[in-house]
């Protein structure tokens, strides 16, 4: 049964795909600025410059570029990076395990954090556990993910010079971006968590597992922690595309190399086939994200995995 | 529901509005009135704020909190706080002017795909469920890449950043209000699909998107705030909340203050927001539905 | 076997439930009637036990189980009677099973709790008592999920629930209201055999008078929160004595002659906030005089002969106890 809502699941990605592609070929195709400035050297002629438009395919249509590029695609050629002159797929797989490694322990951090925060908030009733835990997810929903790392920066690294500042070396540089890039999705999934706990309480079958003699620690953890853990594995699947994208700023802040900064610097280079590569990879990212959170609560809830036949 | 409130007195309907009731609660006070104090300061700047935003003074730069610069200098020798006031009108009319035009659009959009329906429907959702799930800083950051920096192009990169969450709302609310009894009473009675829409169906769905589009308004902020960071919104010498951390992030081991303050306005707006929200929703009676988002 | 004496609840200042009394022995169906809100389903839950979940309180009175006084229990012992000897069937099938679960586990669960037995065993013993309960291919049953069943076959995993560890003690708050007309009667056979073969003692929560008089042997009609008269069904049926009890068994519409007007209950059920003062019942009461919006009526016991009832044992008397200061037959 459950394979069969995979596989129906998995077919559903095919179209999604297409449209995607589609829709990152026209991004891509409006920015504006022409990449062939940034590589011809002031002076250069008219011939020179239509001679470098052939060699990357900018002269075609762009109906035509678009097959071009999913062909090569399916080869594995990204293309080759017109600023950089490099393989895109060389950029991106340098960039990659950074952003992975960093999204991994960050989503890691917030998801096993965030659940128990939740939990806890409305397993222990005291009123300063429960202010602590709405204050703290106010905070962490609020506050701009740049400034938190800025504050970081100041306070553990520079006033207490516990960890680096910056760059990408050794696990001491994982830290901060971790904690920071934690911090808002504990908040989400503290919420999503405690706001899930309750609505399971209420629900009429509480009152018969209590009937049953059940002692509360099992009511909690066999049956009403199943069904908060549905909403939090829909919003830590979709969180899987945020991390990596979203991590943008925290991988500028901290001057670290990742998919973020790789496309932020594409962007400012109008470096098409790099910004290409990179949205790709987040779209990628985010298809796989919501497939994962689907498949996860399809086997979870029987009632999924039968309405979606 | 409205009518009986036009017979009582003007006073008792002012009383009784949901808007006011928010505000009954200590919460709904505190946040409610730091919205209202942003706003006056933003109108008022130029009375309010100590010093000019863009007088430069070089032998000030840098100076620590103290009179007469409350929270200090930046490094051009700038007041940090007439910034920060002035700063209060970029930020919050760029955040919300982008909201506006956001739930604008998203609601047009979501009705028509709620009550068409059809093929209509599914490419708007399932475009919309496809940008949905992409970080809306990524959304931003690409629009102002592709249309270039500054405050317009800040404007319609929030406003996109956000759109799907509006059509996604009102078409919910749109879709649910359609199988209710007095809306498929009017549409047997063969009234016209645009009486439909815009008496019945856009009033009823209104207030959960209004409330989602003030919450949405403190997300715009921050929004705002990373473009600016980037140095992709405001550009100098314009102040803005965003735009004051970035010049000060060169700076930060030396004038901290520059970056402090503005991120603690930024979070303290955002909470206020949000806690106003909150209390509106309460009042408004609609958790409910604003679950189906 | 269970005696509940002057049962008062409180939910903070409100008191919902006040003064309520009844006895039961093993073989027993005891009916509780009321309208909505008249604290039938607390009266349940004061019995199960349950009350702290739904941030309630018992404040006076006493819960006898057995010779074992419920209200001071402590929690730990409380959980082995709940689905050990005490089962509870609740109102809607539909959410009263977790849907995550499959239905066999459900069951399983409640016998290794109270009676120790290993999985396998457990599961035996759910097979069969599904195959008790009549319900078709028992330990196929098993591996489905709620969702995948039917209301009335839901209701019958929940009786089998209840039934699962041998309880003593059945409680069944209004069974059949969510089912089909045609299941209901059903369940209602169901449970009446039950307490035949198993020797149960079972109270029946309902706002169904008709049922009552298919089902009990004895009747308490609750009120606003009080147990306003009660007694054997006989008794309650044929010789009421409490005005509101009247107008709810004129309620009922078989029976009538033809012709005969169908009646109902002038006024509202009041809330548990706006209890009135004196009698609840006075301000919907025709026999109301001054003293019933002050004094609240004391309980008053009736005898009643049976003669030339055809129903009845001849010469035989029937107890029932009535809160009301002008008790009697209608005029």
């Amino acid at each position: 049964m459950l394979l069969r809502y995979a596989g129906q699941r998995i077919l559903m990605l095919i179209p999604v795909s297409i449209c995607i592609s589609l829709v990152i070929f026209m991004i891509v195709h409006m920015l504006p600025g022409d990449p062939i400035d940034n590589l011809l050297r002031i002076g250069s002629s008219p011939q020179e410059r239509a001679l470098m438009t052939a060699k990357y395919g900018l002269d075609q249509s762009l109906f035509s570029q678009y097959l071009l590029w999913m062909g090569a695609m399916f080869q594995g050629d990204f293309g080759q990076a017109i600023v950089l002159r490099r393989p895109v797929a060389d950029l991106i797989s340098q960039n990659l395990p950074y952003s992975l490694t960093l999204g991994a322990l960050a989503f890691a951090f917030s998801s096993v954090v965030g659940m128990l925060l939740g939990t806890l908030s409305t397993v222990v009733k005291s009123p300063m556990m429960e202010r602590f835990v709405r204050g703290f997810i106010l905070l962490g929903s609020t506050v701009p993910s740049f400034w938190l790392a800025l504050l970081m920066i100041l306070a553990f690294a520079v006033t207490l010079d516990w960890f680096p500042v910056s760059g990408a070396k050794g696990w001491e540089s994982l830290v901060l971006p971790v904690l920071t890039i934690g911090f808002g999705g504990v908040a989400l999934v503290a919420r999503v968590t405690r706001v899930a706990l309750m609505d399971a309480k209420r629900e009429d079958f509480v009152m018969l597992l209590h009937a049953k003699g059940l002692a509360p620690s099992v009511i909690l953890w066999r049956h009403l922690f199943p069904h908060a853990l549905l909403p939090v594995v829909t919003i830590l699947a979709l969180r899987i595309g945020w991390i990596l994208g979203g991590a943008v700023t925290v991988e500028f802040v901290f001057g670290r190399p990742g998919l973020g900064s790789l496309l932020i610097r594409a962007l400012g280079q109008r470096d098409y086939p790099v910004v290409q590569g990179c949205l790709l990879m987040l779209a990628l990212a985010v298809m796989l994200g919501t497939l994962i959170g689907d498949l996860a609560q399809a086997s979870m809830d029987p009632r999924v995995r039968e309405a979606k036949k | 529901m409205i009518d009986q409130k036009k017979s009582k007195g003007f006073m008792r309907a002012f009383k009784e509005h949901s808007v006011v009731r928010a505000f009954g609660s200590v919460l709904g006070k505190v946040s409610g009135g730091m919205m209202i104090l942003l706003v006056f300061v933003a109108i008022f700047a130029p009375w309010i704020a100590p010093f000019d935003y863009a007088a430069q003074n070089l032998m000030n730069a840098n100076l620590a909190p103290s009179w007469p610069h409350l929270l200090g200098t930046d490094e051009f020798g700038r007041d940090v706080l007439s910034r920060l006031i002035y700063g209060a009108r970029t930020s919050l009319s760029v955040s919300a002017a982008a909201i506006f035009i956001s739930i604008s659009a998203g609601m047009t959009l979501g009705a028509a795909a709620g009550y068409f329906g059809g093929a209509f429907e599914r490419v708007v959702m399932t475009v919309v469920d496809l940008t949905w799930s992409f970080p809306d800083i990524l959304i931003a950051l690409i629009f102002v890449a592709i249309i270039g920096p500054g405050l317009t192009s800040t404007m319609f990169a929030i406003a996109i950043a956000y759109l799907a969450q509006f059509t996604r709302l009102t078409r919910a609310q749109i879709v649910r209000l359609k199988s209710e009894t007095f809306i498929e009473a009017t549409i047997n009675l063969g009234a016209k699909p645009s009486h439909i829409l815009l008496r019945h169906l856009l009033p009823n769905a209104l207030a959960p998107v209004i409330v989602v589009g003030m919450l949405a308004i403190g997300d715009g902020i921050v929004l705002e705030a990373t473009l600016g960071f980037f140095g992709l919104g405001a550009q100098p010498p314009t102040p803005s909340w965003g735009a004051m951390m970035s010049s000060g992030t060169a700076q930060l081991f030396l004038a901290p203050w520059v970056i402090i303050f503005p991120g603690v306005i930024i979070a303290l707006t955002v909470i206020s927001v949000n806690l106003f929200g909150d209390e509106l929703i309460r009042s408004l009676d609609i958790r409910e539905r604003m679950r189906e988002n | 076997m269970l005696a509940v004496q002057d049962l008062g609840v409180a939910f903070g200042d409100i008191e919902p439930l006040s003064s309520v009394s009844f006895a039961l022995e093993r073989g027993e169906i005891l009916g509780i009637v009321g309208e909505s809100g008249s604290g039938k389903s607390l009266t349940a839950m004061s019995v199960m036990g349950l009350l702290p979940l739904q941030g309630g309180r018992i404040t006076r009175g006493s819960v006898n189980f057995d010779g074992q006084e419920l209200t001071r229990l402590p929690e730990k012992e409380y959980r082995k009677l709940r689905g050990g000897r005490i089962g509870l069937i609740t109102q809607n099938p539909m959410t009263s099973l977790d849907p995550l679960q499959k239905i066999g586990i459900q069951i399983d669960s409640v016998i290794e709790l109270h009676l120790g037995l290993n999985r396998t065993q457990a599961r035996a013993r759910t097979v069969d008592i599904l195959g008790s309960l009549r319900i078709p291919e028992p330990s196929l049953i098993c591996d489905r999920y709620p969702h995948q069943m039917s209301g009335g076959m839901k209701q019958r995993i929940v009786i089998a629930m209840a039934l699962a560890a041998d309880p003593d003690l059945l409680i069944a708050d209004e069974p059949t209201t969510a089912l089909d007309v045609t299941v209901q009667a059903q369940i209602i056979k169901l449970l009446k055999d039950l307490v035949k073969e198993r020797d149960l003692a079972l109270i029946l929560i309902t706002h169904d008078m008709s049922v009552v008089a298919q089902t009990c042997d004895k009747v308490v009609v609750m009120y606003a929160g009080r147990a306003i008269e009660q007694g054997d069904v006989q008794a309650i049926f044929h010789r009421p004595q409490h005005p509101y009890t009247q107008a709810l068994i004129q309620c009922i519409p078989h029976g009538l002659a033809k012709g005969q007007k169908l009646t109902g209950i002038k006024g509202v059920v009041p809330t548990v906030k706006n209890y009135p003062q004196g009698c609840a019942f006075h301000p919907r009461c025709e026999r109301a005089q001054a003293i019933c919006s002050q004094q609240q009526p004391a309980f008053i016991s009736v005898e009643n002969s049976f003669e030339g009832l055809r129903t009845a044992t001849a010469g035989s008397t029937m107890k029932s106890t009535v809160a009301c200061h002008f008790p009697g037959e209608q005029a």
